[in-house]
């Protein structure tokens, strides 16, 4: 496998996974406008993973599409961020991974748009006006918790600090990132960890939350080694067309 | 928490379909702040491209007629047809008016 389509992979799994994730709110939402308002997520993630997956298909030249991909592959060879594998939690543990997820995904886009890959570039600038929107609806929604209730801002600090550690993994070079930086195809990850600090800081400081402190240890769902959780999402999410290959609406 | 601050405040929301139309009313939604209402708007009532100005108005804050009273207020302007424009003869070559 070419880095180039790895990288891809990585962008898209990330995507198709949070937005599996999300998709588990759809009925449980604390209020239909939240309903709603997730499954808008969803929906936003779930189309560029479309259009990731059909790209990392076109460039790998095996003939496997965005089907193939996202339902037959195994666990190890799922390449997303372990942060949005994590479970939803409470509605406060979503809106946190949300927040930390959007904050990084809006730099990224912003630099991918540059990309010397004219199919990526245009997919990073058609997700850069949702990401900017999901940044907005997650990051109101932490200062609404963080800076409202007793129980609210217990339960986002919480959330921040078991979802912390995983946020390492987003700004990790590896070969396959140096790879694809240095064709002018892919972002290098630490290039990102700036801005997206001072996004998160600004936000949190709003929120009345403290930064949690670095951790370091650093998770490896990018190169196929995951958490315990993303083996139960594959098997929900690819029961369907396992049980009946090709099935269609 | 009494209930009535557990229910969301309602809001009355507006959506302009394009430049240079009237704010139209859509329907309402729950929102506990200003900024939550218009995302809410956003998600519920324009995904499918149906707008590009939202309006979201506080339903209490909204002044409306009472239905019981509208004998008073709409009855008196039926038998004056005359504040109706048609009693004016339009010549032929007037296409449109």
């Amino acid at each position: 496998m070419t880095p180039a389509v790895r990288y891809v992979l990585r962008l898209a799994d990330t995507n198709l996974v949070l937005a599996q994730r999300l998709g588990e709110w759809v009925g449980h939402a604390p209020a239909l406008e939240e309903d709603l308002g997730i499954a808008n997520l969803a929906l936003d993630l779930l189309g560029q993973a479309r259009l990731l997956l059909a790209h990392a298909g076109r460039l790998e030249g095996a003939g496997r599409g965005e089907d193939e991909l996202a339902y037959l592959r195994e666990e190890s060879e799922y390449f997303n961020l372990t942060l949005v594998e994590q479970p939803n939690g409470d509605f406060g543990g979503t809106i946190v991974r949300q927040f930390l997820f959007d904050a990084w995904q809006l730099g990224l886009y912003e630099a991918l748009a540059e990309s010397r890959d004219a199919a990526l570039a245009a997919i990073a600038a058609k997700g850069l006006k949702e990401a900017a929107y999901h940044l907005r609806y997650s990051g109101g929604w932490l200062v609404r918790l963080g800076d409202g209730t007793p129980e609210s801002h217990a339960r986002v600090e919480r959330a921040l600090g078991v979802l912390w550690p995983f946020t390492n993994e987003l700004f990790v070079d590896d070969e396959t990132d140096r790879a694809v930086a240095e064709a002018g195809i892919g972002v290098l990850p630490s290039s990102l960890q700036a801005a997206w600090s001072a996004r998160v800081d600004e936000t949190l400081a709003r929120a009345m939350l403290a930064r949690p402190a670095a951790a370091h240890y650093v998770w490896y769902g990018k190169q196929g080694r995951h958490s315990e959780h993303l083996g139960y999402l594959l098997a929900e999410m690819q029961s369907l067309h396992r049980a009946h290959p090709g099935a269609a609406w | 928490m009494s209930e009535s601050q557990k229910d969301w405040p309602l809001y009355e929301i507006f959506i302009r379909a394009k430049s240079g139309l009237d704010h139209k009313h859509v329907g309402s939604l729950h929102a506990t702040d200003a900024r939550m209402a218009l995302e809410h708007a956003r998600d519920l009532y324009t995904r499918r491209q149906e707008g590009v100005s939202i309006w979201a108005v506080r339903s209490a804050d909204i002044v409306a007629s009472d239905p019981a009273e509208s004998d008073a207020f709409f009855e008196p302007a039926r038998d004056k047809v005359y504040r109706h424009p048609t009693f004016y003869d339009i010549p032929d070559e007037v296409k449109t008016l």
